[in-house]
């Protein structure tokens, strides 16, 4: 049974052996794809409930979302700012931890990059005050997130709870500085005065008209580019990098990661620190490069939407991208729905989050063992042939 | 003198009424929580109970089947949580957030699509719901007895039937979880679920029947929100407070009376937040009103920190129930 | 066997065969217990004991076989049926509710009514006879978590007693006890056969049995592979008929170097009290050399796995020295200054763990990934902050190439190898930096028989190459193909360090046996 050892490693046997593990598209597609097509189901059940047709609904959500002469531009916006807070999760995610303080996160970090604005406006340029609020962004983002991963390190508490808990503190503390201490001097509404032009850059729409190409108008603005740059970093980091392999070893298995040598505190606050800094940056997406002033519960729920599109996308930097399309064209199709539609509210977004989340997440059994099942007799049976 | 009583007993009666939906929130956490089951989605339990109340109630005349429809939903509701994380040994935490965001958006699409009215449902009349209740003697004990009499007048008496159904709620759990079966099980399903395995009891039922009472008490709270607090359902009218309760649950240590006084004090810190805004305290001058709404959330991040005593859950909640080898 | 067929036998399992998966836990077992006796099932960790006392309690339902209690064929499906037919377990690890008290979990499951009150009135009523009658001296009403461990197994007993069992199976319950407990307890176990109960005792102690049982089947991988009354065999036999399996590998040993080379790692009075507050290591002394291999003995679960931990920086002992000499330094480590398993590689020390799936290998990860754990700051592989997948599969590669791991596919997942590659490459991981101390924790368990021999000889190589090898084994002949020391552990102690060379398996055994010789 035991060969001379040769000098070179053999060759790989042929055919490939028969694993647990599913192929990547099975993870990536398949079941993820059944998953959402349920969720849209039941959805279109609520839909059909109050007398109107789905395929219609859906057809008017996702046409005018996708059309560049409409709603795209508008779609990726809200992707930008879902790929920020979907990227917080799926870091976190790996480590170990669930981290649903990503609306407080950003909320916070909308703060610090208002009081870098308003302090600086004045005297910097446009690219500086940008890099300013991205640094500032991560800084107030990543410091909110500190705290519940302290706490979790050191003293236990755990972080699912005090993050919902400090979701709940940020609000009440941005409304204090809003409504008192940073709050515009003219009119009645609660928020910041606009920042100065001269400190904001473009949006996309006048840009990419000056270079001849006509878009819809939106809020798009050069923070796409960055979020598509986290995209990469996120990969990197986790894949190839020696912090990455910590924390994933550390989520996957703090005991040998004790063996590994890892420290459990480190892990916990670095994964955290980290993830808070990706939430914060939706702050640039929304405060800086689309409203150009701080308001009320600018987050809109973006956040919590966040953990629905790094669910669905597995975890994974490329399908948190493909999630936060998916997801940000739906967001945008919702508040075309209006129009065409006005017995049906926007909320309906609301609906398909809570059924994605519930059927690709909490549900995921329900879908996941059937089919992996069948693929695995499939195999089994392609092996016997 | 008599002033300043006035306003501590109107305080007080303040306190009670807006305690009161936390209080049965937060029992029907305790039931949850203490079973084995993570059960973050109370607010959206309560979100659609108050919906289904009141809007059962504006189309016949009886509040009481306002409630049960508001009840009979939010089991529904439950018991989904439950098939996700006991059927199929999904994520708690998960399944709950999931629900609270479909709880949003289908009270939104439902009462828009009904009723459109921006999301509320019709204004009930005082037989389609329910209205506060002058205990027997009030008006002539607070004319004719000092001190006691106005007590009982503006704190005792003058609350909604669900007020009062709340607190013997509470000593009716403190009663089934020590001096019944179904509590030792409950209690001990919580900690130590192989326990109760070996000793040939099911695991999974007691956790869905643990549910269908969180379920019923979420029910009634949201019905208490749209059917005694106000005279409709209004978008997003729990604001929270399920989070709130969730607070409470941890505030109190999973124990029935210890919540209910951790309800009662976030209550109480609601009912100050209203009369003292705008006022200046002698000793902090004027206090934002933020300090008391975020005051409960920071309290409970304290006692998880274990800088106030030890918050210590049940020791099996979280973990799907798979049978050891 | 004692007790004869005109009394009848309180149990028999006739043929019962259970499989998890592709592993046989029972193998067609053929068991009888006489009625009114204290009957000793014994063998080692994984020989089917608890599988198939767990099949006549209800827990699990075997896939062929019958049952009989009193000569009558029974249909266990559940627990409840189980404790219907007076079947009643105490478990190794206590099926306890901690916050609730000694009568709460006494009526969980036996509550007769809805209202706890009565019950609680007709129990106590019962239960204090029960505990004069079997002298279980138990609180009912202070809370398990604030028992001591004694209590509690006595709780757990009279739980068993208060739903009537006749047949009370207990498993491995001596493992929290201290002797004076466990004298105790036996005290109890003769009592209740006084009284009529049929006691099944599993253990691999082999003292106890021979203190407190009338009859023994020995069981070992999965099957029956003796019956005896206990009055005629011994010790020695028991331990031969438990551990034995002939003897298949021969490697060439080769000779131990002097006797004077460097000491690399001395332990003194080392000890460590686990989170029970039970001490588990009693002040252990020993030296480990350069070019030798130390096997540490004994049955598991005296200690040797503590003693690992300790050593590879997991656990932090309650008192006790370590001196490590390697890399030409010589550093001192005590209780409140513990070496950190972070540091363990950097001075030049290995650790292949027992528990090889729990905390050597990431299972969802790439054999690649596993094969860089705990080395992963190592500067080849990559940048200052980046890891070059690149570099790690050609590490991987060469760790393949030295132990022939298999198959040659460093990005197949590490729960998709066979357990000796996995072993394997634990072991090409820990030795690929020529550590000067290497911690082995039973390297071959559940390995197949080629990856053995491998291992083997490149244990033998690095010891050659002037390695300093602890080696902890609950397989002897693994201890004698391998080790040129002994160090045999029981209950924690130390009770002897022998020349392999000049020892016997009987020797060994009688040393696993013993309790530590006074000092």
């Amino acid at each position: 049974m035991s060969e001379a050892a040769s000098s070179l490693p053999a060759p790989v046997p042929k055919p490939k052996p028969i694993t647990n593990k599913m192929p990547w598209w099975m993870n990536g597609l398949a079941i993820p794809g059944v998953q959402l097509l349920l969720a849209l189901a039941v959805a279109s059940l609520v839909v059909l409930g109050v007398g109107e047709s789905p395929f219609a609904t859906l057809k008017v959500m996702l046409v005018g979302a996708l059309d560049p002469q409409a709603g795209l531009s508008s779609t990726l916006y809200y992707a930008t700012s879902l790929i920020f807070t979907g990227l917080a999760v799926t870091v976190a995610f790996h480590a170990g931890l669930f981290n649903i303080g990503g609306e407080g996160q950003a909320y916070v970090a909308g703060l610090g990059v208002a009081l870098a604005c308003l302090w600086l406006d004045g005297t910097l340029s446009a690219p500086l005050m940008f890099l300013v609020a991205v640094f500032t962004a991560m800084l107030f983002g990543a410091a909110w997130a500190l705290l519940p991963g302290y706490l979790q390190a050191r003293r236990g508490a755990h972080v699912v709870v005090t993050t919902i808990m400090f979701n709940y503190i940020a609000a009440g503390l941005l409304n204090y500085m809003l409504a008192n201490v940073i709050r515009s001097q003219e009119g009645m509404a609660i928020e910041t005065r606009p920042f100065k032009e001269a400190a904001l850059l473009p949006k996309a729409q006048p840009w990419l008209q000056s270079m001849g190409i006509e878009v819809g108008p939106s809020y798009l603005n050069l923070s796409l580019l960055v979020a598509l740059i986290c995209v990469g970093l996120v990969w990197w980091l986790l894949w190839y990098t020696r912090l990455g392999y910590a924390l994933r070893t550390y989520g996957q298995n703090p005991r040998a990661a004790k063996y590994a040598g890892m420290s459990a505190a480190t892990m916990i606050v670095t994964a955290m620190l980290i993830s808070g800094a990706l939430a914060g940056l939706m702050a640039v997406n929304d405060v800086y490069g689309a409203q150009g002033r701080l308001v009320l519960n600018y987050t809109g729920g973006m956040g919590f939407l966040g953990i629905a599109v790094a669910l669905m996308g597995r975890n994974h930097p490329l399908g948190v991208l493909a999630s936060a399309l998916l997801f940000g064209a739906l967001y945008q199709g919702s508040t075309d729905l209006q129009l065409e539609f006005p017995r049906i509210s926007p909320e309906l977004i609301l609906v398909i989050q809570g059924l994605v989340v519930f059927f690709a997440a909490a549900l995921d059994r329900l879908v996941r063992d059937p089919m992996e099942r069948w693929y695995l007799q499939r195999q089994l049976k392609r092996a016997a042939r | 003198m008599e002033d300043l009583l006035l306003n501590l007993f109107s305080i007080l009666a303040s306190t009670i009424r807006l305690a009161t939906p936390l209080i049965l929130a937060a029992m029907g956490g305790i039931l949850a929580e203490r079973s084995g089951t993570v059960d973050i989605g109370l607010e959206g339990k309560m979100l659609v109970g108050a919906f289904a109340a009141a809007t059962v109630a504006s189309l016949v005349q009886s509040p009481w089947l306002g409630l049960a429809a508001g009840m009979a939903v939010a089991v529904a509701m439950s018991l989904l949580h439950g098939v996700a994380t006991i059927r199929y040994k999904g994520d708690h935490v998960v399944s709950g957030m999931a629900l609270n965001f479909l709880a949003s958006g289908l009270t939104l699409v439902l009462g828009q699509a009904w009723f459109e009215q921006g999301g509320q449902t019709p204004m009930l009349s005082n037989e389609q719901r329910f209205t506060p209740i002058l205990l027997p003697g009030a008006d002539y004990l607070a004319a004719n007895v000092p001190v006691l009499g106005p007590f009982y007048k503006t704190v005792l008496s003058g609350h909604t039937i669900l007020v009062y159904l709340a607190f013997v709620i509470v000593a009716a759990m403190v009663f089934l979880l020590g001096q019944t079966r179904f509590g030792l099980r409950l209690r001990a399903v919580g900690e130590e679920p192989n326990a109760v395995d070996t000793a040939g009891i099911s695991v999974p039922l007691l956790r869905y029947q643990a549910l269908i009472g969180t379920g019923l008490l979420c029910g009634m709270a949201g019905a208490y929100y749209s059917m005694s607090q106000n005279a409709a359902f209004a978008r997003e009218m729990t604001a929270g407070g399920g989070y709130i309760a969730l607070a409470a649950m941890i505030f109190g240590k999973w124990r029935p009376v210890s919540a209910m006084l951790a309800c009662l004090l976030f209550g109480l810190l609601t009912a100050l937040e209203a009369r003292l805004q705008g006022q200046s305290l002698p000793w902090a001058g004027e206090v934002p009103t933020q300090v008391f709404q975020v005051l409960p959330y920071v309290l409970t991040v304290i006692l998880l920190a274990g800088f106030i005593g030890k918050a210590v859950p049940p020791k099996a909640v979280g973990r799907p129930y798979v049978k050891e080898r | 066997m004692s007790g004869d067929t005109s009394i009848g036998y309180a149990v028999e399992m006739l043929g019962i065969t259970k499989r998890f998966g592709t592993v046989l836990a029972n193998d067609r077992i053929e068991m009888k217990i006489a009625a009114g006796t204290i009957h000793g099932v014994v063998g080692e960790n994984g020989a089917g004991k608890s599988t198939l006392m767990s099949i006549l309690y209800g827990f699990y339902q075997a896939d062929e076989g019958e049952i009989r209690l009193q000569g009558k064929p029974v249909q266990i499906r559940s627990s409840t049926e189980a404790i219907a037919q007076g079947v009643g377990m105490v478990h190794q690890h206590f099926m306890l509710v901690e916050p609730l008290s000694a009568l709460e979990n006494i009526l969980l499951g036996a509550e007769d009514g809805w209202l706890l009150a009565k019950a609680r009135q007709k129990a106590e009523v019962r239960l204090k006879t029960l505990m004069q009658t079997h002298h279980l001296p138990v609180d009912l009403h202070k809370l398990v978590e604030a028992m001591p461990v004694g209590e509690q197994q006595r709780l757990e007993i009279l739980k068993a007693l208060f739903r009537r069992a006749r047949i009370l199976i207990l498993d491995e319950p001596t493992g929290v006890l201290t002797p004076q407990e466990a004298a105790q307890l036996f005290t109890i176990l003769r009592e209740l056969r006084a009284q009529g109960v049929t006691v099944v005792l599993i253990t691999h102690k082999l003292q106890e049995i021979m203190d407190v049982t009338d009859n023994v089947t020995v069981m070992r991988a999965g099957r029956v592979v003796a019956q005896r009354r206990t009055q005629d065999t011994s010790r020695e036999e028991l331990a031969e008929l438990m551990i034995g399996r002939p003897v298949l590998l021969q490697v060439d040993k080769g000779s131990k170097p002097a006797a004077d080379s460097a000491v690399r790692l001395a332990v003194k009075n080392l000890r460590y009290h686990d989170a029970r507050g039970v001490e588990r290591l009693k002040g252990l002394d020993f030296e480990l050399r350069a070019g030798e291999i130390l096997g540490i003995a004994g049955v598991s679960g005296n200690g040797q796995t503590e003693l690992l931990a300790v050593l590879a920086g997991l656990l932090k002992p309650s008192a006790g020295e370590l001196q490590l000499n390697t890399l030409g330094q010589q550093r001192r480590f005590d209780a409140k200054q513990w070496l950190p398993a972070s540091e363990l590689r950097a001075f030049g020390c290995g650790h292949v763990p027992e528990d090889r799936l729990g905390e050597g290998v990431i299972k969802n990860f790439s054999m690649q990934e596993s094969a860089v754990l705990g080395f992963h700051q190592d500067a080849e592989l990559g940048g200052w902050a980046w890891l070059s997948p690149k570099r790690i599969r050609e590490r991987t590669l060469r760790l393949i190439e030295a132990f022939d791991v298999r198959p040659v596919l460093p990005s197949l997942r590490t729960a998709d190898m066979s357990g000796g590659n996995q072993q394997k490459l634990v072991i090409a991981r820990e030795m690929a930096r020529q550590p000067e101390v290497l911690l082995v924790g039973q390297p071959t368990r559940g390995v197949d028989l080629g990856a053995i021999e491998r291992i083997y000889r490149e244990l033998i190589k690095a010891r050659d190459a002037g390695a300093a090898i602890l080696l902890v084994s609950v397989e002897l002949e693994e201890i004698f193909a391998l080790t040129d020391r002994v160090m045999v552990m029981n209950c924690g102690a130390i009770t002897g360090i022998v020349e392999t060379a000049q020892s016997s398996a009987k020797d060994i055994g009688m040393l696993m046996t013993q309790e530590k010789a006074a000092a």
